[in-house]
């Protein structure tokens, strides 16, 4: 025990003395959050609209100010032409188009009235979004108007949506973020101030100490366990305060699942660290096996069900895949351990696995 | 075989594969001798030595180090000796103090022990001013002694130095040899390997190994007037040389 404590304090001075450990511990999880939380947003607002009015009147004006009302659209440009209007799609300087028609006014009265909406799709997220949104004012703007509403629409959509009323993409993008962060540190860090002891030299001082493996191996990762819980908690907090993100489930389970995945990263970082010899090797491999995949395929920016089966297989094998789940469970729809045991059992038996394996190559290592 | 030998190697041997790195060698050292190892680059000597720290299992052979066994006590030999590399084997990122309190810690030496070493080791080596800096700010001939006085911290029965002395000057060399004959006075056995031959002729008795085998062993002056060669330089040149291994 005073082995372990002695060789614990020699870790944080190795840790609270080297600035790029310190940056990638506290600086790139604010960075991400930051970033994540308001830069990449799937949320629009003002976004340039234009306007070829072929059939001006008392209906269409109307119906245009009802759209630039909404904060959905700013009007940036009134064309007349099919040829002005290619023009500033051209020159970006709008992102959608609504044509009325010459005879909207005259056909507006008989219910036939048909609207066109051109969207750049050269931005295809953000044109099905506005699309979407211009589609949804005009409906609802006609219906109000409307004098016999059974002779254009009886049937109409409601969609709620349930654990995120609001849609907003913050709400996805915390736990996302937690995840990408611990996965990431973790694995970094851990493999790299293992390869860094072998780079200097200084490891064979501790192979031929008393200490036992598991002893140097417990002793390194100990103080990653401790600064990340604290790094998911500040995450949590600012997260919670700037973002307005709650935890709806319990914040116990959520450490403790947290530390599972802490785990599981620490054990891949220590399984890179016996087949890196140097600290650079180990950041390579650490970022393009972990960064990409944790990114990509683990559901957090792109849907696993809309995955090539192909990858659909592969995402199985990545841990944040399943920490995902769990988090957003816990987060968003304030689950309890009985809906996520499965995920909590396979990070496990990966954490379990990755262990195993380390301490096998360890072993080949020593002899 | 003496009694107050503190490592019995017999017919210790080491295969990587079909490769014979260390092929059975048979030595004693005794308590407070200095033992050179020497040999060229690739002879065996880091694999000899790897196992009688207790970090190799031999392929054949024994060896008592301490009075543990290799092959079924690793762990009691690691507590039983001390070892410094040609690498630095400090953590330039801490302090001296903090160093020192880091290999007494890993030894399970109390904190008070650790605290009075500590302070006379600082002491003894003149580094006072420096005690609260870093190890990257000191000298590299300080930074050898400085390694060398904490890999006796533990007092240990037998310090294995692989290379102590190399890039530093000879004049640092000279005080850091001094240093080990005061080991060896205390009791300490030094087992030392170098490339510097003329070191070699501090040692009580010298080893030359070649090609994984121990070539011969007896004192400097001995081995001299064996081989009619002035120096210790030219005796292991002569014997280095009927190497066959290429690297």
């Amino acid at each position: 025990m005073k082995e372990f404590r002695a060789f614990v304090k020699k870790e944080f001075h190795h840790i609270f003395r080297d600035k790029r450990t310190l940056l990638v511990l506290f600086g790139m999880p604010l960075a991400q959050l930051i970033l994540f939380g308001y830069a990449i947003t799937t949320e629009v607002e003002n976004a340039k609209m234009m306007v070829w009015n072929q059939s001006p009147g008392q209906f269409s004006n109307a119906l245009i100010d009802k759209m630039i009302s909404s904060e959905f659209f700013t009007l940036t440009e009134s064309v007349n032409s099919r040829k002005e209007m290619l023009d500033v799609f051209r020159k970006s300087k709008a992102h959608i188009a609504v044509v009325i028609p010459q005879n909207f006014e005259e056909d507006f009265y008989r219910g036939e009235a048909s609207i066109q909406i051109i969207a750049d799709g050269s931005d295809p997220n953000l044109a099905t979004i506005l699309a979407a949104g211009a589609k949804g004012i005009i409906m609802t703007w006609m219906k109000g108007k409307i004098l016999n509403p059974v002779s254009i629409e009886t049937i109409g959509t409601s969609v709620r949506w349930h654990y995120n009323p609001d849609l907003k993409s913050v709400l996805m993008f915390v736990p996302g973020v937690i995840t990408i962060i611990l996965m990431l540190v973790n694995t970094t860090l851990s493999s790299i101030s293992i390869t860094r002891e072998k780079e200097l030299g200084t490891i064979e001082i501790l192979y031929v100490s008393p200490l036992k493996p598991s002893v140097i191996i417990l002793g390194k990762l100990a103080p990653f366990v401790l600064l990340s819980i604290l790094n998911a908690t500040v995450i949590l907090l600012v997260a919670y305060v700037v973002f307005e993100v709650p935890v709806n489930g319990s914040v116990m389970l959520l450490f403790l699942e947290s530390l599972l995945f802490i785990l599981t990263a620490l054990s891949l970082g220590v399984l890179i660290s016996t087949v890196a010899n140097t600290q650079q090797t180990a950041l390579m491999l650490s970022l393009f096996s972990m960064m990409l995949p944790t990114i990509l395929l683990s559901g957090f920016i792109f849907p696993i069900s809309s995955m090539p089966v192909p990858l659909q297989v592969i995402s199985n094998i990545i841990p944040a895949r399943w920490f995902l789940v769990i988090i957003k469970g816990i987060m968003l729809k304030g689950l309890g351990i009985e809906y996520m045991w499965k995920e909590t059992a396979i990070l496990m038996g990966m954490t379990l696995f990755l262990i195993g394996l380390s301490i096998k190559k360890y072993k080949i290592r020593l002899q | 075989m003496q009694n107050d030998s503190v490592i019995i190697a017999n017919k210790l041997t080491k295969k990587f594969g079909h490769f014979t790195a260390v092929d059975a060698i048979t030595f004693d050292v005794r308590k407070g001798e200095i033992f050179g190892f020497l040999g060229a680059n690739g002879a065996g000597k880091t694999t000899a030595i790897k196992m009688m720290c207790g970090l190799s299992r031999p392929t054949a052979g024994e060896a008592t180090v301490a009075g543990f066994d290799v092959n079924t006590q690793p762990n009691e030999i690691k507590k039983h000796i001390g070892y410094m590399s040609q690498h630095f084997s400090l953590y330039q990122d801490m302090t001296i103090r903090e160093n020192i309190r880091f290999y007494g810690g890993i030894y399970g030496l109390r904190g008070k022990v650790i605290k009075q070493r500590r302070e006379e080791l600082i002491a003894e080596l003149g580094i006072e001013e420096y005690a609260n800096r870093r190890v990257e700010e000191l000298p590299l001939g300080w930074k050898q002694k400085l390694a060398f006085s904490i890999a006796i911290i533990h007092e240990p029965e037998i310090v294995f130095l692989d290379e102590p002395t190399s890039g530093v000057d000879p004049i640092t060399r000279r005080q850091f040899w001094n240093m080990i004959y005061e080991a060896a006075e205390r009791g300490i056995t030094v087992f030392v390997t170098t490339h510097y031959l003329e070191e070699a002729e501090y040692c009580n008795r010298v080893s030359i190994m070649v090609d994984g085998q121990l070539r011969d062993l007896d004192t400097p002056k001995a081995l001299m007037d064996k081989y009619h060669k002035k120096n210790m330089n030219d005796v292991f040149v002569q014997l280095a040389s009927t190497s066959t291994r290429t690297e």
